[in-house]
């Protein structure tokens, strides 16, 4: 199944070099990864979706935590969480097309963020399953072109997922 | 103090107490190489990158200190990659330090341009590329600390010449503790796990020690006999972990794995409770997976977290320092009753002790096992043996008795040839007191044959073994076993070795009957510089027993009647 993991790392360089050679060396196929800032400075929050067993993503934990640039990590497949990808989406829009794609961004309560006579880009947010869908609908409509983030989670709830211990700088024994 | 990024290498490295540093100038390091001479510390010139970085492996393997090895960019720092490779397939502590082109030029191919830290970035602990001379003493600090600590390993640092060039005004250096806070080294088991794990220890009848390497990294050796004796368990050794125990304790069965002796992988077959102390469960222990100890508990004591449950499943992990967690279980060690089990673990064993060549009447044939089993013989128990990769390697394992920790080095899960001779230099200037033999293959000799003017230049005194059948021995075997003795790119001609220990200055002997055997190595003793030994062993000799690739572990190939090794009867 498809399991979502979150993985604090240093920002150092080659950090997310690191971090795709092993899924390559460990042959672990990612799905999409995303990396970028957090509230903690020095410290780079990557969602990684990645298709494995149980087994599999025990194994490829374990191996994350013997990099040392990483913090840690978590898998919020079980957790109630949140899950969001962006997606910008170029169409085509003949005359008698358009009324109807904006019927679509309607429902799926995208946005329109570029128009031009004959093309429309399209910027949605949701989780996977919606963007998919979205994508769907668009399809036979004639999409020029696309990209997505890949997702960014979040645990629901007040608690932080942030091991406080990270935070303090580790001394030798 | 005002100080090039040159000098704080050295600033840091004298820190760290290195005195010694095995490498190669170039272009990329001359900054390196032209601030040596204010500093305390001897360079010995490799003749390729790869001897160098497998002498500062057999420093660091006899000594348990860091071992340094330098390189310049480029092709200096690609002919290091196997010797890396070495060091991390193995857990060696080596700090390998090499050049790297002017930060201005690095992406544009330049002249000697590689991307060294890309290289090996999946053959190290960790590495470093520093651009700037601030960076050059953290990075330094952090590699060695990562090096030595938590499960040991190789880390790389590749300086750009503009940083060694660089100054810093006020330099001075700093022994602040090193935060990293992604690196935790020093992981202990809850104590419930350890009770865990003592009953099932308490619940066994069949119970076996699987010995690693991190025994020795561990320093655990009398915790283990504390272990053994306390609870009466048998203890198997893995290729890297010969010499933790003594092979002369009555405890100790053996070798285990794809060469063990059969009583041993039997025996892991039969048990039921499996101890694995720092190790990895390699698939040249194991064989088949899905056939291995279907019967047995098992209990992995390591310090690297992501070897629990890789690949073999365990009842009870516990993440730590071997001798920490025996401190802790042996305590709480009831005596334990396995006599039926160790008798029956003598009856398996039998008369294979008996069959063994070394008791084998004089034929007047030289085989490997004899200069092997000589070689112990006449050489004492403080001996270093380093051994290339091969037969001449799984020979030594069975037939030269180690009784000390440290006095083996081999390379186990690289298996990497051309190790023995460099290694052997390296362990040599780690230990100096120490009489040190390398056990080497015509074949794997000749890979680093030119380290033999290293030890030249240096005064070291090693002794070469050269176990010479004309053959690249253990590849020929396989291709006898299975693939119909199609014998391609096998067989080897050698250069006179005795005419090529002359050309370096150094003494050569030739042996090619028994008779001869114990003069020359006492011959060998008695000379003052390095001295190799050509023996003209029997071409055609395989290692038994054998368990084919893949194959379960109790599927032993065993030794034949009357082929070319003369042995009674296996069974």
């Amino acid at each position: 199944m498809l399991h979502t993991l979150v993985v604090l790392v240093e920002n150092k360089p080659g950090v997310l070099n690191r971090v795709a050679s092993l899924f390559r060396r460990r042959a672990y196929n990612i799905e999409s990864l995303t990396v970028g800032h957090t509230d903690m400075p020095g410290i780079s929050r990557m969602t990684v979706t990645v298709e494995g067993d149980q087994h599999h993503i025990e194994r490829l934990t374990a191996y994350l935590y013997k990099l040392v640039n990483v913090i840690q990590v978590e898998d919020l497949t079980e957790k109630k969480m949140v899950s969001r990808d962006l997606a910008l989406i170029k169409v085509n829009t003949g005359s008698e097309k358009r009324a109807e794609i904006f019927q679509m961004v309607e429902v799926f309560r995208a946005r329109v963020v570029d128009v031009t006579n004959n093309s429309l880009i399209i910027e949605i947010t949701g989780d996977s399953d919606k963007i998919d869908g979205f994508v769907e609908v668009l399809k036979p409509l004639g999409i020029i072109e696309m990209v997505r983030t890949g997702a960014v989670a979040m645990e629901r709830g007040s608690e932080s997922l942030v091991n406080e211990d990270v935070l303090v700088e580790m001394v030798p024994a | 103090m005002k100080r090039s990024g040159a000098q704080i290498v050295w600033e840091c490295l004298t820190r760290e107490g290195v005195d010694l540093v095995f490498g190669y100038p170039g272009g990329a390091n001359l900054p390196i190489y032209d601030a040596l001479r204010d500093y305390p510390v001897h360079h010995v010139l490799c003749r390729h990158e790869q001897g160098g970085a497998h002498m500062a492996d057999g420093y660091a393997r006899v000594t348990g200190k860091v071992g340094v090895s330098m390189g310049t960019s480029g092709p200096g720092a690609t002919n290091l990659v196997t010797g890396i490779a070495t060091a991390q397939m193995d857990s060696v502590p080596v700090v390998f330090i090499t050049g790297q082109v002017s930060s201005k030029l690095i992406g544009y191919d330049a002249f000697q341009e590689t991307d060294v830290t890309g290289i090996t970035l999946p053959i190290t602990k960790h590495n470093y590329l520093v651009t700037r001379v601030e960076d050059i003493m953290p990075s330094l600090r952090e590699a060695f600390y990562i090096a030595r600590s938590g499960r040991p390993g190789p880390v790389l640092v590749d300086i750009t010449k503009d940083a060694q060039q660089a100054f810093i005004e006020n330099w001075s250096y700093d022994d602040a503790p090193i935060g990293l806070r992604g690196y935790r080294p020093d992981l202990r088991p809850a104590s419930a796990r350890i009770k865990k794990a003592v009953d099932i220890i308490h619940a066994a009848k069949r119970p076996l020690i699987l010995l690693g390497h991190g025994a020795l990294m561990s320093n655990a050796g009398a915790e283990v006999r504390e272990f053994a004796e306390k609870a009466n368990v048998p203890i198997a050794m893995t290729l890297l972990g010969i010499g933790a125990v003594p092979a002369s304790h009555p405890l100790n069965l053996g070798m285990m794995g794809m060469h063990g002796e059969a009583w041993v992988n039997n025996a892991i077959q039969e048990a039921d409770l499996l101890l694995a102390f720092g190790m990895r469960f390699d698939d040249r222990v194991t064989g088949n997976l899905r056939t291995y100890a279907p019967n047995a508990k098992k209990i992995h004591i390591e310090i690297d977290p992501s070897e629990i449950n890789k690949n073999v499943k365990v009842d009870v992990g516990l993440v730590g320092d071997l001798k920490d967690i025996l401190r802790q279980i042996n305590p709480l060690l009831g005596p334990g009753d396995r006599a039926e089990w160790l008798e029956h673990i003598a009856d398996m064993k039998g008369d294979s002790a008996v069959r063994d060549i070394q008791n084998l009447p004089d034929s007047g044939h030289l085989y490997a096992a004899h200069v092997l089993h000589d070689l112990w013989r006449f050489t004492g128990p403080d001996t270093i043996v380093t051994t290339d990769v091969g037969q001449h390697q799984m020979w030594a394992a069975q037939y030269y008795r180690i009784d000390k920790p440290h006095k083996w080095v081999t390379s186990g899960g690289l298996g990497t040839m051309g190790f023995g001779l460099p290694s052997a230099i390296g362990a040599k200037m780690g230990s100096p007191a120490s009489e040190v033999w390398t056990v080497v293959g015509d074949g794997g000799f000749q890979m680093t044959m030119p380290e033999l003017c290293t030890a030249a230049q240096e005064g070291v005194k090693v002794n070469v073994a050269i176990i010479n059948n004309g053959y690249l021995g253990m590849v020929r075997q396989w291709q006898e076993f299975f693939y119909e003795k199609n014998y391609t790119a096998t067989p080897m001609r050698s250069p006179d070795f005795v005419k090529i220990a002359e050309a370096n200055g150094l003494k050569g002997i030739r042996v090619t009957e028994r008779s001869q055997v114990e003069a020359a190595i006492r011959e060998a003793q008695e000379s003052e510089g390095t001295v190799v030994i050509d023996f003209r062993v029997e071409q055609e000799d395989s290692v038994y027993p054998m368990v084919p690739a893949g194959a379960d572990l109790h599927a032993m190939i065993r030794r034949p009647k009357n082929v070319l090794v003369e042995t009674a009867e296996d069974e």
